[in-house]
């Protein structure tokens, strides 16, 4: 292993913002698409007639990871410590 | 000789041997070889219990072949020629020899017809996969180390006591379905359980994987948990307390993983996890199930690898693990972040993708069980899954803030190892038939590719990822780790000591002071002369009861008296005496 010696070729693609601007405008794009068709099919539901509603799922996974985010905050403040904490072992 | 009567296993611990006489072109040959060979063998197998011995005066058999059994046989040797192409670099005979025994080892429990060769496979994986996390050769390789073995002994304490607990009551040490309620299977669960990295015994996954090698962390992330998995799935299949260990696990592991740096124990999180649907759908019990755990823990230890080698691979080049030192990798690593991603995907259970064709079969056998509780927490840990393992592992490795990193890719066979595990995820992911026909429990009945199914999938995972990238200034990395169950014997340990420390030496010292060194001072003092001392409190005592003091320095001075010239009334005398006798006679005839 001898990285040093080759200069590795740099693709920058990521860092341009206007082709950060593409891939976000292409995300909520993407985003709309997929609620589109549950207006126009019959969905099965499992246990409530809510799951029947369109979007139903995008709604599910949004708000369950803004919790799940929110939640491991609050967990991090009590459970965050110093890198060195276990250091005097 | 037929291949019957070949244990796949063997091939392992021979290659072990071998490594150390063969030279380097040999060794790197034989370490692909051996897996490879072990797999064509285990296609080879008829269904059958092979291997016999006795021990103890029980029959005893090394090689039990069912389609169980076989499953997971393939996947562990499929991996581990991935992972030993991974590990090519590596010159260390040292390291390929614990690799060799621990997977050899692995096989070995998984193929093992009772309870007894179980444990014996059982405790060598323990032992062998430490040496992969002492191969890191740093202080803090160390200690995870010490403390990953002792929670295995523990681990196997706990499942060897089990073990003879449950031979004692049933007479039996077959390995099969456990019926029985009581000591002995709980602590045999127990046993798995510590295995599984299941809370509150999980902190050894997170604490010791990340802390071993390079190449030490790929193959260690497949096996133990794994096993343990077969085994709950041999043994404990329906068991309910299962579903919710799951849950619980599945929650966890994101939770843990979101608030972490360091990229490798953010997988470790993620296997925490994704062990966790498996447990749950053990749990669950139904075939449906137990073909989604069997079939989810064969994508998982694929992409899983995948996704250790990924990151792997980025430490072995920068030296670096944690989220705050390492970004913009993407720049000069593209095809390993392409492979890391496609890892981080199928671990998402991205349609197209092998986690896709395996974990929601678990989660649908929960609803066909009408298990709203498990259907809810499972699909908002499938959210969370692509959160913390699916965009936070890329995002913060390859992209986000460019930390002037310029490493390159990696070796040619570390990317060969990682472009045909990608190749098995996708693969997979678009024909899962083969995985499917394979699978124990009965045929497959269960369509992944319904349009619904796969919109809603999708749904799920690109709103996850709005959310993410909407909350990502609550995400940022920051240089801390979080507490974990290893605190309790990490810290706790310590002021356990230290509060025994307190307590008894306190203890200890006070006894010293009051027994050795004020006491017999003062019982000294006493005797040197009791007559005068009872008489000087005595008098003390009256002239206080009386409340007058202009007698008690004349009497002071009549005992002084008394005593010094010896001096006392006979009739005295012999009233003490007398008292005294009269209270002995008194005690001895009541």
């Amino acid at each position: 292993m001898d990285p040093e010696n080759k200069k590795p070729e740099v693709w920058d693609w990521f860092d341009h913002p206007q082709n950060i601007k593409r891939l976000k405008i292409g995300f909520y794009i993407v985003l709309a698409l997929l609620v589109v068709p549950d207006f126009f099919m019959h969905k099965h539901t499992l246990f409530s007639p809510v799951e029947a509603w369109p979007g139903f799922f995008a709604a599910f996974g949004f708000i369950s990871c803004v919790v799940i985010i929110l939640v491991s905050k609050l967990i991090g403040f009590a459970l965050k410590v110093r890198e060195d904490y276990y250091d005097d072992e | 000789m037929t291949m019957s009567s070949l244990h796949p296993s063997l091939l392992f611990f021979i290659g072990a041997i071998l490594l150390w006489i063969l030279p380097l072109m040999g060794r790197r040959a034989l370490i692909l070889l051996v897996p490879a060979t072990a797999f064509f063998i285990i296609t080879q197998l008829e269904p059958g219990t092979y291997f016999g011995y006795q021990l103890f005066g029980f029959d005893l058999n090394l090689l039990r072949v069912d389609k169980l059994s076989k499953v997971f046989g393939y996947v562990f040797t499929l991996n581990a020629f991935a992972c030993f192409l991974f590990a090519q670099h590596l010159k260390d005979r040292y390291e390929h020899t614990a690799s060799l025994a621990y997977i050899g080892a692995a096989l070995g429990a998984v193929f093992a017809a009772d309870l007894i060769s179980l444990y014996l496979f059982w405790e060598v994986m323990a032992i062998t996969s430490t040496f992969l996390v002492l191969a890191r050769k740093t202080e803090r390789a160390y200690g995870a180390a010490f403390r990953y073995v002792m929670i295995h002994i523990f681990g196997g304490l706990c499942l060897l006591a089990g073990i003879l607990l449950q031979v004692n009551a049933t007479g039996s040490v077959a390995f099969d379905g456990f019926t029985l309620q009581g000591w002995p299977t709980y602590l045999i669960l127990i046993g798995f359980l510590v295995n599984a990295a299941a809370p509150p015994v999980n902190a050894w996954l997170s604490d010791a994987y990340p802390e071993a090698t390079v190449t030490g962390g790929v193959i260690m992330t497949a096996y133990t948990t794994k096993t343990a998995v077969y085994t709950l799935i041999r043994g404990f299949a329906g068991w309910e307390v299962l579903m919710f260990v799951g849950c619980a696990m599945a929650i966890y592991g994101i939770i843990w993983a979101i608030l972490e740096n360091d990229m490798r124990r953010i997988l470790a999180y993620s296997i925490i996890n994704q062990v966790g649907f498996m447990i749950c759908g053990i749990g669950i019990g139904t075939a449906m199930a137990l073909n989604g755990a069997v079939s989810h823990a064969f994508a998982h230890i694929i992409y899983k690898a995948l996704l250790w080698m990924s990151a792997g691979a980025v430490l072995y080049l920068t030296g670096k693990s944690k989220c705050t030192d390492l970004g913009g990798l993407y720049k000069t690593m593209p095809l390993t972040m392409i492979f890391g991603t496609i890892g981080a995907l199928a671990i998402s259970s991205f349609p197209f993708l092998s986690g896709y064709t395996t974990k929601p079969m678990i989660i649908y056998a929960g609803v066909n069980e009408g298990l709203f509780w498990v259907w809810l927490i499972l699909e908002i840990a499938s959210a969370g899954v692509f959160l913390h393992a699916g965009i936070k592992f890329p995002y913060f490795v390859f992209f986000a803030k460019d930390n002037g990193l310029r490493p390159g890719e990696p070796p040619k066979h570390m990317l060969l190892a990682m472009a045909f595990l990608s190749f098995v995820c996708i693969f997979l992911g678009v024909y899962p038939q083969p995985l499917y026909d394979i699978l124990p429990f009965g045929a497959v009945d269960y369509h992944a590719y319904t349009f619904e199914h796969t919109i809603n999938q999708f749904q799920l995972l690109m709103f996850s990822a709005l959310a993410f990238f909407m909350l990502l200034p609550l995400l940022k990395r920051t240089e801390t780790i979080s507490i974990d169950t290893d605190w309790f014997y990490r810290k706790g340990g310590r002021l356990f000591v230290l509060g025994c420390d307190k307590l008894f030496n306190g203890l200890n010292d006070f006894g010293d002071k009051v027994f050795v060194q004020k006491l017999p001072a003062l019982l000294g003092r006493f005797f040197s002369d009791p007559a005068r001392n009872v008489q000087m409190q005595g008098a003390q005592l009256l002239s206080e009861a009386a409340g007058d003091d202009d007698q008690l320095e004349q009497r002071r001075r009549k005992i002084e008296h008394r005593t010094r010239n010896l001096a006392y009334p006979i009739g005295g005398s012999v009233f003490l005496a007398v008292t005294f006798v009269a209270i002995l006679s008194l005690l001895f005839f009541i």
